[in-house]
């Protein structure tokens, strides 16, 4: 399950991008609406959101792209933004707009589930999914609540961190997604920190449904477009490799 | 170079539920719609765990007898309510005029309100066994605060700091290096009180289980805004019995400078219930708030997330966060406080916004009727008293909260008014 900065460096690129994860193996993937103050992001992430605001990317073009892409893109789309572009739409015309541009769900880093009983509500009427997130920090009995509360899948969190690349995945990890899977029978997706092939297997053989890869590729992406090389073919080929490391 | 000046709210129909809610927000962190909490899941167990803590600590006397010595001993208060006669004098017609008292923050350890927060802060963190702080700093005051209690407690101190309030701010750089504290450059987006914040959470995101986060004002996710006003309330508790024993009752207008809007809050709080005292705030208008660079949150802003609360927010159609402007670098921030969106909306406070120009010539003003160097922040709501005092009946009594001294900002005034001071 990749994920990609939309707009970084710009929504031509992440559209020929987005066609080439699905040639080669995506199962699904998860697409970030650029935000001025992302809390949740480490600095990959952060400068991919700066490349792409100077490129002038809005959640309306980002949705504009993706609805051009109907017919071609099979694989789900999870859209993954911060609460203020949300809210500056308004949460129900945020849900109609992402469902009506053939988004399956979103992921919003902070808003946490106290806050999301409103939006999870707006966005199944929607007929879209609001996955939730658990941390390393979260305790058991409100594990089950968010874990109960998500659709689509449960996105536990593998670090106790921001987004980034890591060299080592905390055992605790494995931990926290047997514990899960006694709660509930949600998909269990991993991510923050998982970068090669050997991390997104450790974590299925963990028994996660799915491992979220995000800054590894954003930097694959980055010294494509740096190097004048094609950017799209460069995440094709990373995706590749994660496919292959996962089905061997 | 002018400003706008708002519409006079009556205070006095406000309605008193919403006034209670004022004093305590639900459940969720709300006054009204603003507050909450919008930070990742990781640090929700921390905001659980911080307002347990906080809630105990003020039911437990060895807490409240230790930081109420300390207040006394270490940060010397109280700290007096000075009648500044010659500022009262400036300000008379031939009528008459408002009579202008200052509560001389400026005058704790450290040389501004923040301590009152640090130290309670600090407290807490012991209370929790964390042995590790951080902190976002803008002027540098907050930095210092913490870096001071931290050194008094044997706490590690990291401070976040945008590099261009660094440069504007060299001194209060130099002060947090000699208490024993790293001052961590933030460069990212405008490099100022904005990112040095987001940079602390990220930290606190990180580093959660071994770290307590010290946020320096009234913003942030719930519980910060509401313990953060409570540490400050102290102001406005004294303030309130040192007006009783001046002039035996109320003030009638009490004036703070707002960026997050701490100070404002300590001050104000005592008296939003009492709805005969009027509130008044003082944003910071940078170059003006038409020309789009400024920092006036509340006269400008629309309702929005930062930093893990719903309040009013500057933010372009697209709902990014958009720089502010701002002389002062501790106004010099896009969000506020959510208790402050929330008296705005009720009609309970009112705020308004001067110019730089505007707070540099009431530093001046004031550094020669009264001897007193105010910090450039509190040089606002100084500035407001131009247009407030002409407005005020004879025999007014207004509070100023006098926030900071300004030895921090001498070097950023003399930058500005170098070629005016002549040699």
């Amino acid at each position: 399950m990749p994920f990609l900065m939309a707009g970084d460096p710009d929504l031509t690129h992440t559209r020929a991008s987005l066609l080439a994860l699905q040639a080669n193996g995506a199962d699904l993937v998860e697409l970030g609406i650029p935000y001025s103050d992302p809390l949740a992001d480490g600095p990959v992430i952060q400068a991919a959101a700066s490349r792409a605001l100077k490129a002038r990317t809005t959640p309306a073009g980002v949705l504009e792209m993706l609805s051009s892409l109907k017919g071609e893109l099979t694989m789900p789309v999870v859209l993954f933004t911060y609460s203020n572009p949300l809210l500056n739409r308004g949460m129900e015309a945020f849900c109609a707009a992402a469902a009506a541009a053939g988004a399956a769900g979103l992921v919003v880093p902070d808003l946490p589930l106290e806050e999301a009983e409103k939006l999870s509500a707006i966005a199944a009427a929607a007929g879209l999914d609001l996955v939730l997130l658990v941390a390393p920090t979260t305790p058991a009995e409100r594990m089950g609540r968010i874990h109960q509360a998500s659709r689509g899948f449960t996105y536990l969190v593998s670090v106790t961190g921001v987004t980034g690349v890591r060299t080592n995945l905390e055992s605790r990890v494995g931990d926290l997604v047997g514990q899960l899977k006694t709660l509930g029978d949600t998909p269990i997706a991993v991510g923050f920190g998982i970068s090669d092939p050997e991390q997104a297997r450790q974590v299925r053989d963990w028994g996660a449904d799915g491992a979220i890869v995000g800054s590894a590729l954003v930097k694959v992406m980055a010294a494509a477009h740096g190097q004048q090389g094609d950017v799209a073919a460069a995440a094709g080929r990373f995706c590749a490799e994660l496919r292959a490391g996962l089905d061997a | 170079m002018t400003s706008t000046v708002p519409p006079i709210s009556a205070a006095s129909g406000v309605d008193p539920a919403a006034l209670e809610r004022a004093a305590r927000p639900n459940s969720l962190g709300r006054y009204g719609q603003f507050g909450g909490q919008y930070v990742p899941e990781t640090l929700i167990p921390a905001l659980a765990e911080l307002e347990q803590a906080a809630a105990e600590a003020w039911q437990d006397p060895a807490f409240t007898d230790r930081l109420n010595h300390l207040l006394r001993t270490y940060v010397g208060r109280p700290n007096p309510l000075y009648e500044a006669e010659r500022l009262t004098e400036h300000y008379r017609r031939p009528e008459g005029g408002p009579r202008i008292w200052l509560k001389r923050e400026d005058l704790n350890h450290t040389g501004a309100h923040k301590i009152n927060n640090a130290l309670g802060q600090a407290l807490l963190a012991l209370r929790m066994g964390k042995k590790r702080i951080i902190a976002e700093t803008g002027a540098g005051q907050h930095g210092v605060a913490t870096a001071t209690v931290c050194a008094r407690f044997g706490l590690e101190c990291v401070v976040y700091m945008g590099a261009e309030d660094m440069r504007r701010q060299a001194l209060n750089v130099f002060r947090m290096r000699l208490l024993g504290a790293t001052v961590q450059p933030v460069t990212a987006g405008t490099a100022t009180l904005k990112d040095a914040t987001s940079e602390a959470i990220r930290d606190w995101v990180t580093n959660v289980e071994s770290t307590h986060y010290i946020l320096g004002s009234v913003a942030g996710p719930h519980p910060y805004p509401m313990l953060v006003r409570d540490f400050h309330a102290v102001i406005g508790e004294e303030t309130k019995r040192q007006c009783h024993e001046a002039f035996g009752r109320n003030p009638d207008v009490l004036v703070a400078c707002v960026g997050g809007g701490s100070n404002a809050m300590g001050l104000f709080h005592p008296f939003v219930q009492d709805t005969d005292v009027r509130l008044v705030g003082v944003e910071a208008a940078g170059d003006g708030v038409a020309t789009g660079r400024h920092a006036a949150t509340i006269t400008e802003g629309r309702v929005g997330v930062l930093h893990g609360a719903m309040s009013l927010l500057l933010q372009d159609e697209e709902g990014q966060v958009q720089e502010a402007h701002s002389i002062s670098a501790g106004l010099d921030y896009p969000g506020v406080g959510p208790e402050h969106s929330y008296l705005k909306t009720i009609g309970r406070a009112e705020y308004g916004a001067v110019t730089d120009s505007e707070a540099l010539d009431a530093l001046q003003l004031l550094c020669r009727l009264e001897g007193i160097i105010p910090a450039l922040e509190t040089a606002h709501a100084f500035a407001w008293l131009e247009k407030l005092c002409p407005t005020l009946a004879p025999g007014t009594e207004v509070v100023l909260n006098l926030s900071g001294r300004g030895d921090k900002d001498v070097n950023t005034v003399a930058e500005k008014l170098g070629d005016k001071m002549g040699g």
